[in-house]
Parts: C-alpha cells; structure tokens; sequence
C-alpha cells in the first residue's frame, strides 16, 4: 500500500468502524472500567459516592458468604468440568465411528445445546419432582432432589452436562476429523489394532483440542449463575448459591453496587489465574504444541 | 476406514452409542410425552409413560392465555434485531480492520479482542446503571444493544476477508468503487456460507440469552421467552403439561434452526472458538 492509500483510507476505516467502535466503548470498554472504579467506592446501584480505597476488598476477604459462594462455585467446576471434557471426546467418537447412525447421535447429543436454559431446567424441574417425577418413579424414591443438601448441586451439574455437552463433542468431532488418514493407514501396516490405535494416533493428535475444551469449559463452569438460580434458587441452604449468584444479590437485592463490583472484580480474577494455570500445566504435560 | 475396526470395539461402541442417545433424547421426549396429556393425567398415580388421552390442550392453553405468545413476539424481535446489527456492525468492522489501511488498526483490533477475555458477568453492574441512567430499563433497545458487541464474530469475518485475495479488492478500487461498495458487492456475496453460519449461531444465541434479560427487564409485558419460562409457575400454578408445552415452544425455533441448518449451526460454532475459519 502506497502512502496516498494510507491517507485516503483512515477517514472510510473510521465511518466503517464507527458502529462499532461506540458499542465497545459503550457495552464493554467503559463498564469494564468502571466495574473496577465502582469496586473501590460505596456506590448504590443508582448513586455513585464516596471513594473508600480497598474498603470493600479488605471486607471480601473477611466474607464467610463470599468464600461460600466461591467454594460452592468450585464444587460444581470440579463436578462438571473433568466429566464433560471426558463425556464430550466418548461421544465425538462415537459420532466419528459410525457413518450414518453418527449423524442421528451428533444430533441427539447436539440438540440440548441450543435449548434455552429455562427449558432444560423445567424438563429437569419436572423430572426430579418428588412425587410425580420420572427419576424417583425409576428409583422407587420420593426424594426431593433440589432441597437435599447434598443431592441439589449434583442434580444441577447432571442437568448442565445434559445441556451443554454437545458443544465439547462437537469440538473433539473437529479435532477428530483434522486427523490425516494417512497416520491410521501407516499404524495399521504396523499391526496396531483397536485401543493401541487410540492410544498411539487418536489420543496425541487430539490433545491440543482437549486441553482447549478444558480451559473454555473451566471457564464456562465457573460463571454458572442461571442453573443455580432457577433451579434452587441458591437452597438449599445456600449450597448452591454460587459467586455471580452473591454479586447479584449483593448489587440488585441490597443495592450495593460498590461491594459487587469487589465480587466482580475478584472473580474476574479468580478466572483468570486459574486458566492460567491450565495453560501452564498444559505446557508442562506437553499438550499444546 | 472400516479396516481398522475390529467387530469387539464395534459391539461395544454401538451399545454405549445407543444407551448415550437414549438418554439424550429421554428428557425431551418425556417432555413430549407430558405436553401431549391432559393436566389430570401429570398428577395421576397411576404411571404411563405415554399419555392415556392424547390431547393438544396444554398447547391451547398456553397460547391462547397469559403471556407466552407475546414472550415469544418478544424473543424473535429481540433474537431478529441482535442478528441483524451484529451482522451489519461486524461486517464492516471486520472489513476495516482486514482490507483498510489506517493507523492504530492493530492496536485497536487487539484492544477489541480483549472483550474475549473479560467475562460478560463482570460488566453487569455498571451497565445496569449505564441502562437505567439512559432509561433503557425495559425496552427493546435496552435488551438488544449490549448484546451487539461481538469480538468474536468480528474476528471470524476478518479471518474469512484476510483470506480472499486483495485483486478483487484492488480490481474493485482501481474501477473507484468505494470501500462500502466493495464491501457489499465483492466481499459480501463471496462470504454467503460463513455470513449465514455466524448469523444462525447469533440468532440462536441471542434467543437462547437468560443472563442480560433477567437484569434489564422486569415488566412481565418485555420478557424474553427464556426468561419468561422462569415466571411459568406465577402463570400457570404447577401444571405441568403446559409448563412443558411453553417449554416445547419456547425450545422450538432454536431446535428447528438447528435441525434445518444442521452444517451451518455447526460450522458456525467451529468458527467461533476457532477451529474451523
């Protein structure tokens, strides 16, 4: 590009830009700003006052509810993140192994995915209800899942790997369908059969999109807030109340908006140290290239 | 490829095939089954698993009372509005930052794609206030326009338009078509299939959003669909044939979506984290 092209763009690449550079501005550059802003002074969620430093930080720390909160959002990682990362690649498989049943089982682990979360949570809501619901009828129980303290957060995470596992599948099927031929054709002339093929091609081509599944679904793990506050509404006992679940409350029951922007603040960090430690161990086990 | 199949493996992964889609497919199917009952029939003590009476009452119900169909007016509006803004806003976004020369562009694109990093979640509060100051609390325009900032169909377009080779763009130039111009007639007809995937993946997710709804609004009249379903039981009491029939509709145009557009909803979300342009 010569300079008079250099010249002559600039003021199309702004009218081109525009729209969207004010929406950034607007929806993402200035709110994430002042998220951080309003988490050092006492605001309201309508009035902005007075600045009080690491006040609310210094408060956080102290929190019993905050810690709760952030162990019981941990708890439903620690139940989701493994078993659908592992769910995802047994189903992509499947999906890759048979040529016309796959696409009828890319379809029926895909569908939930698309479903609004309301929808999974009232067919899940209906199943588990303690009387008429089809899981206790299985059972022969009459348990009510959701107000049992320690049945409401795996009830939750079974839902939430209902839904969401088709997207992991579908990502480990891409990964699976990246694979050269040619690797299959050359071990096969090796004499290597079943698992050992899994083991010594599949497995090592497909690391790179596992620990990809990994950190995005840590990641979408630890922003659960919807399940748990349609499902239980943080009950029992606040054991499923989750770390968005208390900023929420905080900023939109008690209107303290300055505290919640600390919560927000916290979180944020929180996901962020800990991807990056996923990728560091990554790098350590020598899974991404 | 079969070669490599042994008829052991085979056996063992045609019976977890079946038993996983079964399970899959169990939850909506039930649903089905409940929506399709007379209301009586949900609470009998008696266990079917299909319904005795088979009726569209529940169906009825649910559009002919109370507020599901307008949550669903809402829904597509709302859904229609974010894909069409996002995709026009992205669009030539991405084209600016792809094709045009101009300084900062790098920075800005970087900048831009720090969205990515910066979970939505955080952002809830002050753009709560941001929305109340302007008196956007309830309204379309409150619910549509922080969903339109989306680095990440920006990021897919411009991966698509730095692939096309710049001769067309040149021969365009050359011919003194403006940058909109070539925009719209040489980049845009040559972009049909990923256009349509990324608009499929906004629409359904933008049908599909609980979390930026459930902040903005809270006049049951400007309910979206997924969060309208969350008030089902002050609607309907527990009844839960129409419960899972306003489920059934509330799940059906994103189902339908997927079902028709089965390749572009997939190569959509592909693009999206990256492992597909």
């Amino acid at each position: 590009m010569t300079s008079i092209h250099r010249r002559r763009e600039t003021l199309p690449a702004m009218l081109l830009l525009a729209p969207f550079l004010v929406a950034f501005l607007l929806f993402f550059l200035v709110p994430a700003l002042q998220t951080f802003w309003l988490s050092l002074t006492d605001s309201s969620l309508t009035r902005t006052s007075a600045f009080v430093g690491l006040a609310n930080y210094a408060t956080l720390v102290q929190d019993p509810s905050f810690w709760a909160a952030l162990g019981n959002t941990f708890y439903f990682s620690l139940l989701t993140v493994v078993p659908l990362t592992v769910l995802g690649l047994v189903m992509a498989l499947l999906v890759d192994r048979f040529t016309r049943a796959g696409a009828w089982l890319q379809g029926a682990f895909f569908l939930p995915f698309v479903l609004p979360i309301s929808v999974m949570t009232l067919i899940a809501d209906w199943m588990l209800q303690p009387t008429s619901g089809v899981v206790n009828y299985l059972l022969g129980m009459q348990r009510a899942w959701f107000a049992d303290v320690h049945w409401a957060m795996p009830m939750v995470a079974i839902g939430t790997i209902w839904w969401t596992v088709g997207f992991n599948m579908l990502m480990f099927l891409a990964g699976l369908r990246n694979i050269p031929r040619e690797l299959y054709e050359a071990a096969a002339l090796d004499g290597a059969r079943g698992f050992a093929l899994f083991r010594h091609i599949t497995w090592p081509q497909l690391r790179p999109v596992a620990w990809t599944a990994l950190v995005l679904q840590l990641i979408a793990s630890l922003k659960i807030f919807g399940q748990t506050y349609i499902m239980t509404t943080g009950g029992p006992y606040n054991t499923t109340r989750v770390t968005l679940h208390y900023m929420y409350e905080t900023a939109f029951t008690q209107s303290d908006a300055g505290y919640a922007a600390a919560i927000a603040t916290a979180f944020v960090i929180v996901v962020v140290l800990l991807s990056l430690l996923q990728g560091w161990i990554a790098r350590r086990v020598g899974g991404r290239p | 490829m079969k070669g490599r199949h042994n008829l052991g493996w085979t056996i063992v992964a045609a019976v977890a095939g079946i038993v996983l889609a079964a399970l899959w497919a169990a939850p909506l199917l039930w649903a089905l089954s409940t929506s399709l009952r007379p209301e009586y029939e949900t609470i009998s003590p008696v266990f079917h698993w299909l319904p005795q009476h088979w009726t569209l009452e529940a169906y009825g119900k649910v559009l002919g009372a109370g507020n599901v169909p307008r949550w669903l007016f809402n829904s597509a509006l709302v859904a229609l509005l974010v894909t069409l803004v996002t995709m026009a806003v992205s669009l030539m976004a991405a084209y600016a930052f792809s094709q045009m020369r101009f300084r900062g562009r790098d920075t800005l694109f970087v900048l831009a794609m720090l969205a990515f990093l910066l979970p939505f979640e955080a952002l809830l509060v002050p753009l709560f206030r941001m929305m109340n100051q302007l008196g956007l609390i309830n309204t379309y325009a409150g619910i549509v326009l922080p969903q339109v900032v989306s680095p990440v169909v920006i990021y897919v377009f411009r991966q698509f338009f730095d692939a096309i080779p710049a001769d067309f763009r040149e021969a365009a130039v050359l011919d003194g078509a403006s940058p909109w111009r070539v925009l719209w007639s040489v980049y845009l007809p040559m972009s049909g299939n990923i256009v349509w995937a990324m608009a499929i993946v906004t629409f359904i997710a933008a049908w599909n959003n609980f979390l930026w709804p459930f902040i903005i609004v809270t006049s049951n009249d400007m309910m979206t669909i997924p969060l309208g379903l969350t008030q089902t039981y002050d609607a309907f009491g527990v009844r839960y044939a129409q419960l899972m029939a306003a489920a059934l509709l509330g799940a059906l145009p994103v189902a339908l979506a997927y079902v028709v557009f089965q390749r572009r909803v997939t190569h959509g979300f592909l693009a999206a984290t990256g492992l597909k342009g």
